[in-house]
């Protein structure tokens, strides 16, 4: 069996919907975020998939999702960093007992 | 300095107003100090006007159309002895006053009020066109008013203040109509253009007599002339010295400074209508307040009458073409009466009375107001060689020149002049004090000086005005007109006319000094005479019935029209619009409102439905945006 794009794509849609089903159900932040990786490495195999296929010789594909890495990793060091604060002072990382915002 | 003479009392003025008893002397001083000056600037234009120095300055004021309004001054040497007259006497006064006033509880207010007389006097007298002369005219009516009704908590004198003003009003409204009528046939109110138009013959005819003639209007209602008297007497309501100086000195001569003034205008008239009109409003006006002078029993009231009387003289001469007698006897009168009315304040302030039978032997307690008082009274009934007997003399003189029936009005007129101002002086001075509550003394120094120089000036001005050998009549020479030369002096003439003063003096002599004749018995056997003239001629009765009664039923009337009609018709409309907003209340509260409720009713509602799906929690609004994207991806995919 050739594995082609198709194959690529649901690969990425699935991961997509694992990283979208965490995000949404898990109320530790840190497992958020984990979501939130999940959710771009699928778009990166997308990117990296349609440069494969579409257009072998460009590299654009590439490219942007190393720009994705990139921007996942100082997302992750952000994202860490509030999970910490919002630890010290409100002694908890559940979203649902964060609720300081709400009227 | 033509200008500073009537502004330094004016700034006095508002300098008291706004200073009042922190000035020195509460004012007082700085009044006289003002008006002092002026005196002195006065004299020495004077002077320089006798050697032939004349002042005049003008600007325009205002256009209308093609006609300019000009606003100026003018000395010349009738105007230069009027500011001599008005500041030397005006300042006697002032000074005066200091004494007569002392302790009134509105003592800087009174001299403030005689600064703004000054002012408006002084401003009249300078004035070289009509429109200038009619705003100072009006300004001391306006101050005369103040001063009349200066104590006003009596209801007298705020009477007497509003009848003063509103019959003065009715000449100064011909006095308007005049000046409108020499405004729209000479198209300027310059004096100099106007009588140069009369001069030119393109104001003449009916229109210059009837012109004349409505100015005449304003002087018969200031000079107080026949039939517009009734004021002058009532005015004595005032504190003395503004009987003094407005009522007797000055602001009451200003309608013979009027005539004088416009003289050309007077002159001009065909076969000299407006002259004979003046002359014989002058002649009956002094023979018949003179007949008045006779039963009044307020000294002041005597006096009253006695201005009214030569002010008539005044007119009389005027109107016989005696122009230089007229203003002449202008100018001695302000001195002599001035000084019999200080005279009369000066009895008034130590018997606290004005009733001249309530008075008598005063003249061994006040010796120097008798003495001053004696004087004046001998230069008002015209004994030679005191002022008023030059300029009566004269004035007779002229009258009997040119009209015989004026002559007689006027001779009669002084032999009444000089028995009652002596039957005031017999009982006021002489046999023996008739009230047994008054303690009589003589007045302070601040008074009686003030009398002294007045006695003086009217012992000796009226040389000015007498026929010297060599040099001739200085008065004559200094203030005359072209075509009113005047008759020359006739000794036999002044021997006349000072028998008809002794004459008159005999008689009041004969009643009330020696008492030969009983006063009651020549009451008793004149009593129709008597009747007439202890009720005034009627006059005022007269005015109460054709002026009085009418305005005020007529007013009643309107008050009636007023209430019923033009109030009914407003309040019936004030009636419907109440209505009609008791409507649109309605339709307001359940219609604009509810609407308006609505709207919020609304937001509030939808408000309240949809803030529950602001959960706050992040994952909620993900999980809803996930959902759209598949709704909309499914859209997208089967469409």
């Amino acid at each position: 069996m050739q594995v082609g794009l198709t194959h690529y794509l649901v690969v990425s849609a699935l991961l997509f919907c694992l990283g979208l089903y965490g995000i949404l159900t898990r109320r530790n932040a840190v497992a958020i975020l984990m979501g939130i990786e999940l959710m771009l490495n699928a778009a990166n195999i997308n990117l990296v998939a349609f440069n494969r296929f579409v257009a072998p010789g460009a590299v654009a594909g590439q490219i942007f999702a190393l720009v994705i890495i990139t921007l996942a990793a100082c997302e992750a060091a952000v994202g860490l960093a509030l999970v910490m604060a919002a630890y010290r002072s409100l002694e908890t990382i559940h979203v649902d007992e964060i609720n300081l915002m709400k009227w | 300095m033509v200008a500073l003479i009537p502004l330094l009392p004016f700034l006095a003025f508002w300098l008291i107003v706004f200073r009042g008893r922190r000035l020195p002397g509460e004012g007082a001083y700085v009044a006289v100090g003002a008006l002092a000056l002026s005196g002195l600037l006065s004299l020495v234009i004077l002077g320089q006007v006798m050697f032939g120095g004349r002042y005049q300055a003008s600007m325009v004021w205002a256009a209308l159309g093609d006609r300019t309004l000009t606003v100026g001054y003018a000395v010349d040497p009738l105007s230069a002895v009027m500011l001599f007259v008005v500041t030397v006497v005006g300042s006697l006064i002032f000074v005066y006053s200091i004494g007569y006033m002392r302790g009134d509880p509105r003592y800087p207010r009174f001299f403030a009020y005689l600064s703004l007389f000054a002012a408006s006097m002084l401003l009249l007298v300078l004035a070289n066109n009509f429109l200038v002369l009619y705003a100072a005219w009006e300004l001391v009516g306006l101050c005369s008013y103040l001063l009349i009704g200066f104590w006003f908590e009596r209801p007298a004198a705020a009477r007497a203040s509003m009848k003063a003003f509103v019959t003065t009003r009715v000449g100064d409204f011909f006095m308007f109509l005049g000046i409108l009528l020499l405004f729209f046939t000479v198209g300027s109110l310059q004096f100099e253009t106007v009588f140069a138009a009369v001069r030119a013959g393109s104001l003449a005819g009916p229109v210059l007599t009837l012109a004349a003639v409505l100015v005449f209007g304003g002087a018969v209602g200031k000079s107080a002339q026949v039939p517009l008297h009734v004021w002058l007497p009532d005015a004595m309501e005032g504190p003395t010295p503004v009987s003094a100086l407005i009522h007797a000195a000055t602001m009451v001569a200003a309608g013979v400074y009027l005539v004088a003034r416009t003289y050309p205008l007077f002159s001009g008239s065909p076969d000299h209508v407006a002259l004979t009109v003046v002359a014989y409003i002058g002649g009956i006006t002094a023979l018949m307040a003179a007949t008045i002078g006779i039963v009044q029993d307020d000294i002041k009231r005597v006096l009253a009458y006695s201005t009214i009387s030569q002010l008539g003289y005044m007119m009389l001469g005027l109107g016989v073409l005696g122009y230089t007698a007229g203003v002449f006897h202008l100018m001695t009168h302000a001195f002599f009466k001035a000084l019999l009315f200080l005279g009369a304040g000066s009895v008034i302030h130590a018997m606290n009375t004005n009733d001249i039978k309530q008075m008598g032997g005063l003249a061994k307690v006040m010796p120097a107001t008798y003495v001053t008082m004696l004087v004046g009274g001998l230069a008002l009934a015209g004994v030679p060689p005191f002022a008023g007997f030059w300029s009566k003399d004269e004035i007779l003189l002229e009258a009997f020149h040119h009209d015989r029936t004026l002559f007689y009005l006027g001779a009669a007129g002084a032999f009444v002049t000089a028995f009652y101002v002596f039957r005031m002086i017999f009982y006021t001075f002489t046999g023996s004090l008739r009230s047994h509550e008054a303690h009589p003394h003589e007045s302070p120094k601040v008074m009686t000086i003030p009398l002294i120089i007045l006695a003086a000036f009217s012992g000796v001005i009226g040389l000015v005005g007498a026929p010297w050998p060599v040099v001739g009549n200085a008065f004559h020479r200094f203030v005359h007109f072209e075509g009113a030369e005047g008759a020359p002096f006739d000794l036999n003439f002044a021997a006349i006319s000072t028998a008809i003063a002794g004459a008159g003096i005999l008689a009041a002599a004969v009643v009330y000094r020696w008492r030969w004749v009983s006063s009651a018995m020549l009451r008793r056997t004149l009593a129709p005479l008597y009747a007439v003239l202890v009720h005034k001629y009627w006059w005022d009765e007269f005015y109460v019935f054709t002026v009085v009664r009418p305005v005020v039923w007529v007013a009643r009337q309107l008050r009636t029209f007023d209430i019923y009609v033009i109030d009914g018709a407003v309040n019936a409309v004030g009636i419907i619009f109440v209505w009609l907003s008791r409507l649109y209340r309605v339709f307001d509260l359940y219609v604009v409102d509810g609407a308006v409720n609505l709207v919020g009713w609304l937001a509030r509602a939808t408000g309240g439905a949809l803030r529950h799906v602001q959960t706050g929690r992040a994952q909620n609004y993900l999980l809803v945006l996930a959902l759209g994207v598949i709704v909309l991806a499914v859209i997208g995919i089967t469409r």
